[in-house]
C-alpha cells in the first residue's frame, strides 16, 4: 500500500507544525505541572475548524479526511500529549459515533456544535469492574415513558468536567448480556448527572480524567445512540477509530521525545566530543527512527482504510499496539540518552516519557489489542 | 471598501544555507512563503474585510508555483486572489515588476491597495511606491498602524527613529510593515476550499494592457554588473590589559603587518 499526501494534505501538515510550535509548545510544560486544561488551546483550535475536520459541513465539520484529522493528533502530540487527547476524544469518542450511528435530529443537534468546536465531546464506558472486560457494565438506564433513567457511575472519562456532551454506555436489559447495553447522548447539567473525582495522574496531566455519576438522571428516549441493545456495537466500533486517534497521539510523543533528542545528542559533549559521535548514540537514533517509521505506516495505513471506508478493526489495533510500544520504548531511550537532565524537568522528554504510557493502556491495553488482532487471524 | 493586496512567493530565508564550496543559495528543500512584510498587508486587509466587511483580492506576479501563496492568502479569508504568469513577464526587475502589477490593478475597483514594504530575497522596497507612481495614487511606506475612518485613514509611518502620523484619502496605497500586525493561521475549510474547489484566476501578458518592451527581461533597465560571495573574515583577537600596554600591542601588530 502507498500513501501519497497531496498537495492540500502538505499544506494542512503544515499549518499543523505552526500552529502546534507557536500555540502549544510554549504552554506545554507548564500545563503538566499545574494540570490546567488547556481551554484556551481548544478555543483557538475551535476557530480555526480543528475541532471537527473529518465531519461533512453540512454538520459543522470542515468536510477533510479522517488522515488529516489524524495528522493533528499526532503534531499536536509532538509537542504535548494532553492537548492531543483532548482532542482525539472529542473527535473520536464523541463526534464520531453520533456522525456515524445519530439520527439526523441527533446530527443537527449535536454533532454541529461539536464539530464546529462550540461544545466539547467525551464517551463513558469504563467503570470501575467493568474495564477490559466491558460487558460487565453496571450502570443502568430504565425506561420510564419517553425518558430512560440512568443510575450507576463511569470512571477515567477524558474531557469530564470540561465536556458539554457525553456519550454513555449503560446496561438496558442485564439479561440480554453485550444485546442487552445501550449507548445514549447525555448532555452536561441533566439533572442526576455529575462529576466525580478528578484522578491525579502520571502524564497527560492538563487532560481532565473524572468520575461520572448518574443518580436517577432522566435522558430524553430520543437521546439513545443506536437503537436499544446496539450499545456494545457503538461503543467497540467508536473505540476502533479512536484507536487510531490513540496511535497517531503515541506516534506523535514517540517523534517529540526523538527530535528532542537529536537536537540534544549534537549538543551535549563528554569526553571532548558531542554524544552523538559515539557508536551507541548512533545505533539507538537509528532505532528510534525505524521504529517511528514502522509505526507512521501502520498509523497511516489504519486511517487511510478508514477514509476509504476499507475494514480497519485490525489494522487500528496493531497501529495502536505498535505505537503505543513504540513511544513507551522511544521515550525511555530518550530520557536514558539525555542523562541525568532527561530525569529532570529541564528537559521535556520526562514528560513524555509520562505521557507515552497511558497510550499502551487507554482506549483497550496492548493486551486487548492483541487479543483483536489474533482474533480476526484465529477465527 | 475595496482592497487589493499584492504579495510574493519568496524563499523562506530563515531555511536557506549556502553551499560552502560555491557560496550560492541552496534553494533545493527551502519552503516557499508569503514575504513576512506581504502576510502583514494581507491581514491588515483581511481585518477590514473582518470589522467593515470589505472586499479582499490578492493579486501575485510569479512562475505558475506561485499559486501555492494565493491558495495560502484564499485559507486566511481572501475573496478574490489572481495570478499574473507570462512568460513575457519574466526576468523582470522592480520597475517591469511594477509596470505590470499596475497594468493588472487598473483592470480592478479598489480603494485601497496594500503591498508589503520589501521583499526578503530582494531588500529593494521599490515595488510597492512604484507601483503607486504608475497609478498616481497617494502612497504610504513603512506603515505599522492602520485605522479605517469612512473615507479616508490614519497610519503610522515607522522610521528607525521615530514616525509620522499621515491622514490619506482613498484610493492610495500603503506599504506594510511585518510588525503591523501578527497574521492569522489558515482555516482548515479555507484550506481545503482552496484546493479543491477555488479556480486562480490567470492573467498572463493577453490579459492586462501594457507595452510588451516595458515587462519582463526586456523593460528592466536594472543591470547587475557583478556579483560576488563576500570572503570570510578571521576571527578577531581580544587582548586584554592597560591602556598604554594595548597601544603598543596594536602598534607592534600594524608595524607587523606593514600596514605603519
Amino acid at each position: 500500500m502507498t500513501f501519497e499526501m497531496t498537495n492540500e494534505d502538505l499544506m494542512m501538515r503544515e499549518l499543523f507544525k505552526k500552529f502546534t510550535k507557536n500555540e502549544v509548545e510554549p504552554i506545554a510544560a507548564e500545563i503538566d505541572d499545574l494540570e490546567r486544561f488547556p481551554a484556551e488551546t481548544v478555543k483557538k483550535m475551535a476557530n480555526l475548524g480543528m475541532m471537527g475536520i473529518p465531519f461533512p459541513r453540512n454538520y459543522g465539520g470542515a468536510g477533510g479526511t479522517y488522515w488529516q484529522y489524524i495528522n493533528l493528533v499526532e503534531e499536536l502530540a509532538v509537542a504535548c500529549g494532553t492537548t492531543s487527547v483532548v482532542l482525539s476524544a472529542h473527535t473520536s469518542l464523541c463526534a464520531a459515533p453520533i456522525y456515524e450511528f445519530g439520527t439526523e435530529e441527533q446530527k443537527q443537534k449535536f454533532l454541529v456544535p461539536l464539530a464546529k468546536g462550540e461544545k466539547i465531546g467525551a464517551f463513558g464506558l469504563t467503570e470501575p469492574n467493568a474495564g477490559t472486560d466491558a460487558s460487565g457494565q453496571q450502570t443502568t438506564a430504565v425506561r420510564d415513558g419517553d425518558h430512560y433513567i440512568l443510575n450507576g457511575s463511569k470512571i477515567f472519562i477524558t474531557n469530564a468536567g470540561y465536556a458539554d456532551i457525553y456519550i454513555v454506555i449503560a446496561m438496558t436489559d442485564r439479561s440480554a448480556g453485550l444485546k442487552g447495553i445501550s449507548a445514549f447522548i447525555v448532555e452536561a447539567g441533566t439533572p442526576g448527572f455529575s462529576i466525580g473525582k478528578k484522578e491525579a495522574k502520571m502524564g497527560i496531566r492538563g487532560s481532565s480524567t473524572c468520575e461520572l455519576i448518574f443518580e436517577d438522571c432522566r435522558v430524553p428516549a430520543e437521546n439513545m445512540l443506536g437503537s436499544e441493545g446496539k450499545g456494545f456495537k457503538v461503543a467497540m466500533m467508536t473505540l476502533d477509530g479512536g484507536r487510531i486517534g490513540i496511535a497517531a497521539q503515541a506516534l506523535g510523543i514517540a517523534q517529540g521525545a526523538y527530535n528532542e533528542t537529536v537536537k540534544y545528542v549534537k549538543e551535549r559533549k563528554q569526553f571532548g566530543r558531542p554524544i552523538a559521535a559515539f557508536q551507541n548514540t548512533q545505533f539507538e537514533i537509528a532505532n528510534m527512527k525505524t521504529k517511528i517509521e514502522a509505526a507512521r505506516f501502520l498509523v497511516y495505513s489504519a486511517a487511510y482504510k478508514k477514509d476509504k471506508k476499507m475494514n480497519y478493526s485490525q489494522d487500528a489495533a496493531m497501529a495502536k499496539l505498535y505505537a503505543s510500544e513504540v513511544a513507551m520504548e522511544v521515550t525511555t531511550k530518550a530520557v536514558q540518552l539525555h542523562g541525568g537532565y532527561g530525569y529532570t524537568r529541564e528537559y521535556p522528554v520526562e514528560r513524555m516519557m509520562r505521557d507515552a504510557k497511558i497510550t499502551e493502556i487507554y482506549e483497550g491495553t496492548s493486551e486487548v489489542q492483541r487479543m483483536v488482532i489474533s482474533a480476526a487471524e484465529l477465527k | 471598501m475595496k482592497i487589493v493586496v499584492c504579495i510574493k512567493q519568496v524563499p523562506d530565508t530563515n531555511e536557506v544555507r549556502l553551499d560552502p564550496k560555491t557560496g550560492t543559495l541552496i534553494r533545493d528543500g527551502v519552503p516557499s512563503i508569503i514575504n513576512p512584510d506581504d502576510k502583514a498587508g494581507l491581514e491588515a486587509a483581511l481585518r477590514l474585510k473582518d470589522q467593515y466587511g470589505a472586499h479582499v483580492t490578492v493579486i501575485t506576479m510569479g512562475p505558475p508555483q506561485a499559486k501555492v501563496a494565493l491558495q495560502e492568502a484564499y485559507a486566511m479569508g481572501a475573496d478574490r486572489v489572481i495570478l499574473l504568469t507570462d512568460r513575457v513577464f519574466a526576468g523582470a526587475d522592480t520597475l517591469a515588476t511594477s509596470t505590470t502589477i499596475a497594468a493588472a490593478l487598473k483592470k480592478i475597483d479598489f480603494d485601497l491597495v496594500i503591498t508589503g514594504r520589501q521583499a526578503i530575497d530582494g531588500d529593494t522596497a521599490q515595488v510597492g511606491p512604484q507601483i503607486a507612481e504608475h497609478l498616481a495614487l497617494p502612497q504610504i511606506s513603512y506603515v505599522s498602524a492602520f485605522e479605517h475612518h469612512g473615507d479616508h485613514a490614519v497610519v503610522k509611518r515607522s522610521f528607525e527613529d521615530g514616525f509620522q502620523k499621515i491622514k490619506v484619502a482613498y484610493p492610495c496605497l500603503i506599504t506594510a510593515l511585518a510588525e503591523l500586525n501578527e497574521a492569522r493561521y489558515m482555516s482548515i475549510k479555507g484550506l481545503i476550499d482552496a484546493h479543491r474547489t477555488l479556480e486562480i484566476e490567470t492573467w498572463g501578458f493577453a490579459e492586462i494592457d501594457a507595452p510588451v518592451e516595458k515587462m519582463g527581461l526586456k523593460g528592466s533597465p536594472t543591470k547587475v554588473k557583478k556579483s560576488f560571495t563576500k570572503g570570510a573574515k578571521s576571527a578577531g583577537k581580544v587582548m586584554e590589559g592597560t591602556p598604554k600596554e594595548l597601544a603598543i600591542a596594536i602598534v607592534d601588530k600594524l608595524q607587523e603587518k606593514f600596514i605603519i
